[in-house]
């Protein structure tokens, strides 16, 4: 009987243990979620470092560039930080995917992490909905000088990122494949494309270009179609706004674009295609021509050392003469509004801003720094990566994507229309993009 | 006796009574509270932003009643989405049933050796064992125009192209479901499988004698007894692949245009890409409805079991 009683009071005494855990938890979730986290994580990292200052603080850093730099670099570099200021860092490191659905539920949820690694094409939306902090004020309070800034990310005239790399996306192009289809001379205009295409389709049985359109990441339409427009000096854009229907540059483009599906030169299955699957393509020896970012030169070399490949300038409309236009997509870098660390966070921003960290940032991202002071050693580099830089520094670096509402949405639905034109859904491209502005439109009200 | 005593006697009687009735409700109080915080609460938010207007993006959403819902139900890529659902779901139940059945009969048969059963065993639970990314990566792979299917049609002369499995408007709703159908089916096979070893032989038996044939063993003895478990398989695996989004997600994104959306694509699309919340939380509100319709019919039978 005695024993019965025991052991009913030992239960009840675990699942009041068990209460008061959840119940402490629970609290503790609720109150101050980023300060007792940054304790919390603070504490664990005192632990590590052997240190015991409770009053520490640490600042979570959620970006998807640690995976896409070379293994520890992004440790490395912050870590110099921490010696620097004594505020640590954890990072928060995912794919570029998962850390955009992550910020993204965290704006939603108030729970951001201190300092953001952001993209251009989220920059409007996150600003609207208050989750991310204006940096203007910040610079402003902290008497930064804006002028070593090669640009800055505006929503109605108040900065809320900074580009803090710079990933150009010159034309790829496999000489192996050229080559082989007998070709000596590099396009440089559409209709020199086209014929060199056909003949690397006909002559080797090989795409002469590729291009992803998958809905789940569309930024295709951003990086690989309206990089055709920006290279012959095209907008989609007039004074912020849409600017699709009757704009004869991108009827253009887009006719061109529909040619080259109609000739059956685009590899196969663009539809379902993303960027990687793209560079597999290119890299397996399969495409001869393909639009896509410096960052993943490495990738390229690594996986085919053997393949023999060059930067090209994007082709142009034919007669045009003027400046072309060079797509660029950054690393950005915003603060979130719910830190309660913003002067910290803001110091995070400045020190990767700086000449010295950023220089050596764009070196081992294989950027260009955002900023302008910035002077990357780029001597070890690939001729390669100098040629691209080249061309970088010969054009305008556009992407008119940056700082518009729901940019990601933008392309999808771009995208979209593109597909059901390419099918022969719609009949005319001014009709496919007099569609789409309407369908822009509604984002920008 | 003293009242004393008698009163100590009552006391103790009726704390015993107290705690005898409390005791229950102890031993369910961590979960209630788990349930409430991570089940109730969300819900309870859900439904009640979808009856705002852009909820989270404004500081100060209004209440709007019914009007999301009105929104929606006339939105027409909705009803393409509900449209892709339904054939998503239908098919993949439908055949996880059936290759089920097939594949635990197979494997149920005397005429496989042990060692060879609980090897094909193995072998065809596999699928199960994958997550959504790995699957999705897979059959990407084999898939893509210049892979390994592709190759198998064309080398046995059974297709003159090579197809575009996830990127044609035509293929892609029929090639998720087929992934789909490949990566769920070992539940059923390896649930009928114990089934099947449940029923009593001497049902066989007494047919056997009464000079039934297979077909008519398979149809009046072996799918009566398995009919309360393919009732509960089909119920949950309707409710499962309603929800099923990772593996659209990774292989089509809901595309191309719009031939693969289904519903939880659709909702993520709003939510994370458009940033309409409180319209993501009104789709949410219509799926969650459709599957506690399900999950009732669900308990309903499983009480009509017991």
């Amino acid at each position: 009987m005695k024993i019965n009683n025991f052991y009913n009071k030992g239960i009840l005494n675990i699942l009041l243990i068990v209460l008061a855990v959840i119940t402490l938890s629970g609290c503790m979730g609720s109150g101050g979620d980023s300060e007792s986290i940054s304790e919390t994580a603070t504490n664990n990292d005192n632990e590590s470092n052997g240190e015991g200052d409770n009053d520490e603080v640490t600042l979570e850093f959620q970006q998807w560039w640690g995976v896409e730099l070379p293994d520890g670099v992004l440790r490395e570099i912050v870590d110099g930080f921490t010696e620097e200021t004594g505020i640590n860092v954890e990072l928060l490191s995912n794919p570029y995917a998962d850390t955009k659905t992550q910020i993204a539920a965290g704006a939603a949820a108030s729970t951001m992490a201190d300092v953001v690694g952001l993209d251009g094409a989220w920059v409007y939306d996150f600003a609207k909905q208050g989750s991310i902090a204006n940096l203007s004020t910040l610079m402003d309070d902290s008497g930064y000088d804006q002028s070593q800034l090669s640009d800055q990310i505006q929503v109605d005239g108040n900065t809320f990122m900074i580009p803090v790399a710079n990933f150009a996306y010159p034309m790829y192009v496999n000489m192996d494949i050229l080559e082989e289809a007998g070709i000596e001379d590099i396009p440089e205009t559409r209709s020199e494309f086209t014929e060199v295409a056909n003949t690397v389709y006909s002559e080797t049985g090989k795409a002469g270009w590729a291009i992803p359109l998958s809905t789940e990441s569309p930024s295709g339409i951003q990086n690989n179609f309206m990089s055709w427009l920006w290279a012959s000096g095209g907008s989609m854009l007039d004074n912020g706004q849409p600017n699709l229907t009757d704009n004869s540059d991108l009827i253009d483009t887009v006719e061109f674009m529909k040619g080259l599906f109609d000739a059956g030169v685009v590899a196969p299955g663009a539809y379902a295609m993303k960027e990687a699957d793209m560079v597999e393509e290119f890299t397996n020896g399969r495409v001869a021509f393909m639009i896509d970012s410096l960052a993943h030169l490495n990738t390229i070399q690594e996986g085919a050392p053997d393949m023999n490949f060059d930067f090209v300038p994007v082709p142009v409309q034919e007669g045009f003469s003027g400046e072309s236009g060079m797509d660029v997509a950054n690393w950005g870098i915003g603060v979130a509004e719910n830190s309660e660390h913003k002067e910290e966070a803001w110091q995070l921003v400045e020190y990767m801003m700086s000449p010295e960290v950023n220089a050596e940032l764009a070196v081992y991202a294989n950027a260009f720094p955002g900023n302008a002071d910035a002077d990357p050693d780029y001597s070890d580099a690939d001729d390669l990566f100098l040629k691209a830089y080249e061309l970088y520094q010969d054009s305008n670096p556009v992407n008119e994507f940056t700082g518009l509402p729901t940019s990601e949405e933008l392309m999808r639905t771009f995208a979209e229309q593109l597909q059901l034109y390419i099918e022969g859904d719609t009949g005319e491209a001014s009709e496919m993009l007099s569609e789409t502005q309407s369908i822009w439109e509604e984002a920008f009200e | 006796m003293t009242s004393q005593n008698v009163n100590r006697g009552r006391s103790k009687k009726r704390s015993g009574y107290l705690k005898k009735k409390t005791e229950p409700y102890l031993y369910q109080l961590p979960t209630v509270i788990l349930m409430v915080v991570l089940l109730v609460v969300p819900i309870y938010m859900v439904i009640q932003y979808s009856f705002f207007d852009n909820v989270i993006i404004n500081d100060n959403p209004v209440f709007v009643g019914f009007q999301n819902f009105q929104e929606l139900l006339t939105n027409e890529s909705f009803w393409v989405a509900v449209k892709n659902t339904l054939i998503f779901v239908g098919g993949s139940v439908i055949a996880h049933m059936i290759i089920g059945i097939t594949f635990a009969m197979v494997l149920n048969t005397k005429y496989i050796g042990p060692k060879l059963q609980a090897m094909f065993r193995v072998i065809f639970s596999l699928p199960w064992m994958f997550t959504a990314a790995v699957i999705a990566v897979l059959w990407k792979m084999l898939l893509n125009p210049n892979g390994f299917i592709n190759f198998l049609l064309v080398e046995l002369n059974l297709s003159s192209t090579n197809l575009e499995w996830l990127a044609s408007r035509d293929l892609a709703l029929f090639s998720v479901t087929m992934i789909n159908i490949w990566a769920g089916y070992p539940l059923f096979m390896i649930s009928i499988l114990a089934g099947l070893q449940g029923i009593q032989s001497q049902l066989y038996e007494s047919s056997a004698i009464d000079g039934a044939n297979h077909i008519k063993n398979f149809f009046y003895i072996t799918l009566p007894q398995l009919k309360p478990i393919l009732i509960s398989l089909i119920l949950l695996d309707f409710v499962w692949t309603i929800q099923q989004f990772a593996l659209i997600w990774m292989t089509t994104g809901g595309g191309p245009i719009d031939a693969t959306e289904i519903l939880s694509t659709f909702i993520y699309k709003q939510g994370f890409s458009e940033y309409q919340y409180a319209m993501a939380s009104t789709s949410a509100v219509i799926l969650l409805v459709i599957c506690t319709i399900v999950a009732i019919f669900y308990v309903r039978h499983q009480r009509g079991q017991e």
